[in-house]
């Protein structure tokens, strides 16, 4: 994966009924009141996988319902939605985190990658290819979350022993694998991927 | 949508966060970090009205290191107490107490989030940040739109996750004093799987002088209704010899007047057991980490 541009490409349409981030919306401190006004609902402007995006959302929407529901990027799975399964693990500025315990509103002026941003056109991330080829994955509901805490945890280290990347995808829960072909992927994706 | 509605506001100063707590008083709920927050709005086992989002309020998230005290803001990421931290800190240090007990909090991508402040103010009994602020004896600085007060976690802590905070009140500031030079920490916790809560931890810190134990901070997560501060133990051990014997006799006196909740992962008996164990370890990791310290 490249690491999404600083200057991202505005996405080239709005869907219907959303609007820009509004005047109203964008309140520079000292315009405002002492006590602000509650909100229900509110204008955010993030970028995911190199993509900016603008929408209002509910403040209740979570991050995750977000970028499935509003983006369309159904790669980010939901399971537990109380943090606890780490199927919804995605960077937000290059860190791993639950998309299910943010909201949307939250996320105002962050930089996501998802699943989705890991391959390159039809060419498979190492990572990913790693996953394929050493049976990381059998129904693969866990799989988008785990490949981005693998992409996390294998940028920041090299030559990590069994040990080590078991307690790195501590945080994701697979209910197929045992964890044995995991292992096996993220030792094989240490080697080829070039970073 | 999970939790049901509310309202939401990202004040961006400390004033301002607490003109709008002292607005909205009980009806709204701070949110920080939201690692534990947000799962309870999405069960509805919270229903606030109004949710006050501090991520954007400035200077709640800063490390301050001085020679006498050690000051971390409210929002100070659990993350950044782990990476950030450890460099800043003078070495040996009994700080060192808090990088290492925020390891055993969640797992990465919840401490990416989590905030040390939110951990505190959500006062769960097995959560390990409250035992280390214990030990430490450290200062909590909560301010509201009327002023400011500071307490001891003795008195911030009041139970199963009650805290002294008032609905106005704001947690801004822990401040952690240095130890004298001499101590050692430790950190232990036995849990079920790696990033679960803890079925017991073990916070200690113990300054060793002359040979003497000359001050020891001692505190339990996961044995009771709330934090557990140690201070029976804590009298027991100063002015003794760091000795193997005494740590095990005294451990298990004192785990022998614990009466932890059972639950499914085990009776009483095996918390007990637990804490007994983990205690006489804990107590000579630290002693052997602060003959290295006083070295």
């Amino acid at each position: 994966m490249t690491v999404p541009p600083t200057t991202a490409p505005t996405e080239p349409t709005s869907a219907p009924g959303t609007t820009g981030r509004g005047s109203e919306q964008t309140m520079h401190v000292e315009d405002r009141p002492a006590v602000a006004t509650p909100a229900a609902e509110k204008s955010i402007r993030v970028t995911v996988n190199g993509t900016v995006h603008e929408r209002t959302v509910s403040v209740r929407r979570s991050l995750v319902e977000f970028l499935r529901e509003d983006l369309g990027l159904t790669g980010t799975h939901v399971g537990c939605e109380h943090g606890v399964c780490g199927a919804c693990t995605v960077l937000m500025d290059g860190e791993p985190i639950r998309a299910c315990l943010m909201f949307a509103v939250q996320a105002d002026g962050a930089e996501f990658t998802t699943v989705e941003g890991l391959a390159e056109g039809d060419r498979l991330h190492p990572i990913q290819q790693a996953f394929w080829d050493h049976h990381g994955l059998q129904c693969g509901f866990c799989t988008p979350g785990i490949l981005l805490t693998t992409y996390d945890f294998l940028r920041d280290n090299r030559g990590a022993d069994e040990a080590e990347i078991r307690e790195a995808v501590s945080g994701n829960l697979c209910r197929c694998t045992g964890y044995q072909g995991i292992v096996r992927s993220v030792q094989a994706a240490d080697e080829t991927w070039e970073r | 949508m999970k939790p049901a509605p509310f309202d939401y506001l990202a004040p961006t100063t400390i004033e301002e966060t607490l003109d709008v707590l002292a607005e909205h008083g009980d009806e709204a709920k701070v949110l920080a970090g939201g690692q534990s927050l947000v799962p309870m709005l999405n069960f509805r086992l919270a229903r606030p009205a109004v949710l006050v989002d501090i991520n954007h309020v400035a200077g709640l998230d800063g490390i301050e290191v001085a020679a006498d005290s050690l000051t971390l803001g409210a929002a100070v990421r659990q993350r950044a107490l782990e990476t950030r931290l450890p460099g800043q800190l003078p070495r040996p240090s009994a700080w060192g107490l808090l990088p290492e007990a925020v390891g055993y909090v969640g797992h990465q991508q919840i401490r990416a989030r989590g905030t040390l402040g939110g951990s505190l103010a959500h006062a769960d009994p097995a959560a390990e940040l409250p035992a280390a602020v214990t030990a430490l004896g450290a200062t909590l600085c909560l301010r509201s739109a009327d002023g400011q007060r500071e307490v001891g976690p003795d008195e911030f802590f009041e139970g199963f996750f009650t805290t002294c905070l008032a609905p106005e009140e704001l947690l801004v500031a822990i401040r952690v004093p240095a130890w004298p030079a001499g101590t050692g920490t430790s950190f232990l916790e036995v849990s079920r799987r790696r990033g679960d809560f803890a079925q017991v931890a073990v916070a200690a810190a113990i300054t060793v002088a002359d040979g003497r134990i000359t001050r020891a901070g001692i505190a339990l997560a996961g044995v009771a209704g709330g934090t557990v501060h140690a201070r029976e133990l804590e009298d027991g051990l100063v002015g003794q010899a760091p000795a193997a014997g005494t740590f095990a006799e005294l451990a298990a006196d004192y785990a022998a007047t614990l009466d932890p909740p059972p639950d499914v992962h085990g009776p009483a008996e095996y918390r007990r057991a637990l804490a007994a164990h983990l205690l006489e370890r804990a107590l000579t990791e630290a002693t052997g980490r602060s003959s290295a310290a006083a070295a």
